[in-house]
């Protein structure tokens, strides 16, 4: 028989060799330990000798080839064969191509096998298990579960022993599900998040038909001097949002009157006709998202996000809403604000609103904000400290708008005013650029006057 | 971009900044004539002269201290462990002394120098070549560990951990060293430490790993993409500082976590990740967190069969991560 010379192992690390030299050609023949080849690698050049007595059938490698270890290299026929039998050793497969463009990833060179000093054949365990694997997944409660994920066959899920993982537990909570109404694909008719996402999305049955004023459930202290709210998720993300901006953002804060009688003139000029076109009340809000849209797009540095070794300048200009939901605080985002005209502003603010109080806001209304704008004058206010959105570069509030005695030309008028207010991180932006972006806001409301064009 | 493997890209971090800055320097065994036993070292002897690529004798205590000395006397310097299994003679140095010096002296002393260590088997090495260490450095504050997977992390981290000013326990998986081939880009660069990177992205199952089992994870991922399974594989690239926000967000992205590596499973750096997903992201997760790891055994066996058997492998971190899926 003759038997397969493999490319040795011929040094940790090592992975591939190159036929530096033949030393024997077909029909020579070769002592057991006598060298065969010279072998080169970046590491070491070393005679590999023959495993057995016997001669040279044929050569499988050029000199000057740079082979895999364990790439055949050639064949031998030891001295007891009959001359011309099948190899014993079947050739392997060389895979030796680098992917087109390997990238920072790199890749792992392909059946590079280990093999002892002189060749020979690796033994192929069937069932590796000294590997440690931990988790209760390893352990299934059902023998029987298939191994591959088959929602197509999920059983029945039990009902009453229903064990959640916490994110289940968490999104049912969220999303007000009753879990019990939920088909399990997972582990034995588990819940599993998808499972939950899948039933929220799948239609109104799960809304509550009318959410009942949230009266906090508190629970008394032992002495009865406190009580204590469980802090829903909601809350706890609003809670982390908000120590996140203010422990890494390092905020500044400025605000500017704004003389806003003209713009108060506009909105009821155009009142009437535009609420019975549109079904739906004119506030003031779109004339102020325009406003700052427009100013954003003078001050891109207002539109941007602080990147650690640089500045992310965001080409659309999504603005987020700050709206009082019932659960808490949201802040939908009206994506590519300013590609919309004042009245398309106040349908498209009037849509994301009325969804976020509804609680039928998509994943997709509450991502990609770049600005934030907080109309904080309804709720009454005249001055607000507002938080930035983390990680936009700025919010905004509008005030209460009132009539006051303002000096113009040294006598005394009665104007409407509004102030509005600006946090900004001051890593992205200096006072003087803020100052600016304000200035650009106050101007451009000013202008808005009977004869604006809202369409 | 050229192509490059590990080992020349460790070169090159290590030529780079000698040829930067005079107080790097070189010691170890073999390193200088011989140019280091996985030639990590070749040429520089010649290049940068004797007395900054410096062949020490067989004896880690003396090389980690003349290191160590070097350091507080404004050195920057390289000494290499010639394998990771060889380290325990300098422990003293290092974790008694070189960890604690910047804190005992309120800054006073600084020990600007990066421990390289080839470390990890897979490559018939047996008992005293193909140890894990990781975890004793891992688990001692004051060290930074490093453990880049492909050319371009190894160049840049290095160049980072030799501009450090703390001491940097620097990692480099030996049968990486080889086998790893990838771009590496011809301009200066430089990664941060303290970053992990997103090897892979997928929405199902979040897969932490370092070093050689990074690339044997994406290889499992490759495999179940296959099956409808969304794997996202995380290298940590350096495992102190901890990127607990990459691993965080991912984590609470997916819902499933399992963590790889060769190291033994007890006490390991997946046992602090798995705490960490358990205590910070608790709400997010929809599954058991999953090891793949090292079994509890004192050290890698010679033997293939048994070798084989102590590996994680594509295919066992591929069987791991179906049965997370499926739960």
């Amino acid at each position: 028989m003759s038997i397969t010379i493999e490319l040795p192992h011929v040094g940790e690390s090592v992975v591939e060799g190159t036929i530096g030299k033949w030393l024997k050609k077909p029909g020579d023949t070769v002592k057991r330990y006598e060298p065969l080849v010279e072998i080169i690698t970046d590491k070491v050049t070393m005679e590999v000798p023959s495993p057995v007595d016997g001669s040279v059938v044929r050569l499988l490698a050029e000199e000057g080839e740079t082979l895999p270890m364990g790439a055949p290299i050639a064949e031998v026929a030891t001295a007891d064969s009959p001359e011309g039998a099948e190899p014993e050793t079947a050739s392997i497969e060389i895979e030796t191509a680098a992917p087109d463009s390997p990238g920072t990833t790199g890749y792992l060179l392909k059946n590079v096998t280990p093999v002892g000093p002189t060749g020979g054949a690796v033994v192929e365990i069937e069932e590796p298990t000294g590997t440690t694997a931990d988790a209760a997944a390893t352990q299934p409660a059902a023998p029987a579960a298939p191994v591959t994920p088959a929602p197509a066959a999920a059983p029945p899920a039990p009902s009453g022993s229903t064990r959640l993982s916490p994110a289940v537990r968490r999104l049912a909570q969220e999303h007000s599900v009753d879990v019990s109404q939920v088909q399990g694909t997972g582990l034995g008719g588990r819940i599993t998040r998808d499972d939950v996402l899948k039933f929220v999305e799948s239609g109104p049955a799960t809304a509550p038909a009318a959410a009942p004023a949230r009266q906090p459930a508190g629970e008394t202290s032992a002495d009865g001097e406190e009580t204590y709210i469980t802090v829903t998720p909601v809350r706890r993300m609003i809670a982390e949002a908000m120590v996140k901006s203010v422990s890494e953002i390092p905020s500044a804060w400025s605000t500017v009157e704004v003389d806003v009688t003209s713009l108060v003139a506009l909105r009821a000029s155009v009142r009437a006709e535009f609420e019975q076109k549109q079904g739906s009340s004119l506030t003031y809000l779109p004339f102020v998202i325009k406003a700052v849209v427009e100013a954003l797009k003078e001050f891109p540095t207002m539109n941007a996000t602080w990147g650690g070794d640089k500045i992310i300048l965001k080409n659309r200009v999504n603005l987020g809403l700050a709206v009082a939901a019932p659960g808490g605080l949201i802040v939908p985002v009206l994506h590519n604000a300013d590609q919309l005209s004042i009245a398309g502003l106040a349908a498209a603010a009037k849509d994301l609103a009325d969804r976020a109080r509804t609680k039928k806001l998509t994943l997709n209304d509450v991502q990609g904000g770049t600005f934030t704008l907080n109309n904080t004058g309804a709720l009454g206010s005249y001055l607000s400290g507002p938080i930035i959105n983390y990680p936009q570069a700025g919010i905004l509030t509008t005030e209460t708008i009132q009539k006051r005695a303002v000096v113009i030309d040294d006598a005394i008028a009665i104007r409407s005013m509004m102030n509005i207010c600006l946090a900004f991180d001051h890593r992205i932006n200096d006072g003087s650029e803020a100052s600016g972006f304000m200035a650009a806001v106050k101007s451009k409301l000013q202008k808005m006057a009977p004869g604006t064009s809202i369409y | 971009m050229a192509v490059k493997s590990v080992i020349e890209a460790v070169r090159e971090a290590i030529r780079e900044e000698m040829a930067r800055d005079p107080k790097v320097f070189v010691i170890g065994e073999d390193v200088g004539i011989r140019g280091g036993v996985f030639l990590a070292t070749l040429g520089l002897a010649e290049e940068f002269g004797y007395d900054r690529v410096i062949d020490a004798p067989l004896a880690e205590a003396s090389i980690m201290g003349i290191a160590l000395g070097a350091a507080f006397r404004g050195m920057r310097p390289i000494p290499e462990v010639q394998f990771s299994d060889f380290v325990w003679p300098s422990i003293n140095q290092l974790i008694g002394e070189a960890a604690r010096t910047c804190y005992g002296t309120n800054g006073a002393l600084q020990v600007p120098m990066v421990i390289r260590m080839p470390y990890g088997g897979g490559i018939r090495g047996g008992l005293f070549h193909s140890q894990n260490v990781e975890t004793h450095f891992f688990h001692t504050p004051g060290l930074k560990v490093v453990t880049p997977s492909t050319p371009y992390d190894a160049k840049g981290l290095l160049k980072s951990a030799i501009r450090d000013n703390n001491p940097v326990v620097f990692l480099e998986h030996k049968k990486t060293y080889r086998l790893v081939r990838g771009e590496v880009p011809d301009e200066e660069y430089t990664l941060p430490l303290g970053k992990a990177d997103i090897k892979r992205t997928g929405s199902h199952i979040t897969v932490v790993s370092y070093g050689l089992t990074l690339h044997y994870c994406l290889e499992g991922a490759e495999e179940l993409a296959g099956e409808g399974i969304d794997v996202e594989v995380v290298d940590l690239r350096t495992l102190t500082p901890l990127d607990t926000e990459t691993i965080l967000e991912s984590v609470k992205k997916t819902g499933k976590l399992a963590i790889v590596h060769e190291d033994n499973i007890t006490g390991g750096v997946g046992a602090e990740i798995a705490a960490l997903a358990a205590g910070q992201a608790f709400e997010y997760l929809d599954g058991p967190i999953m090891r793949v790891c090292g079994p509890d055994v004192p050290t890698m066996p010679f033997a293939q069969t048994l070798e084989d058997a102590y590996m994680p492998t594509a295919d066992k971190i591929a069987d791991g991560l179906r049965k997370l899926a499926a739960y």
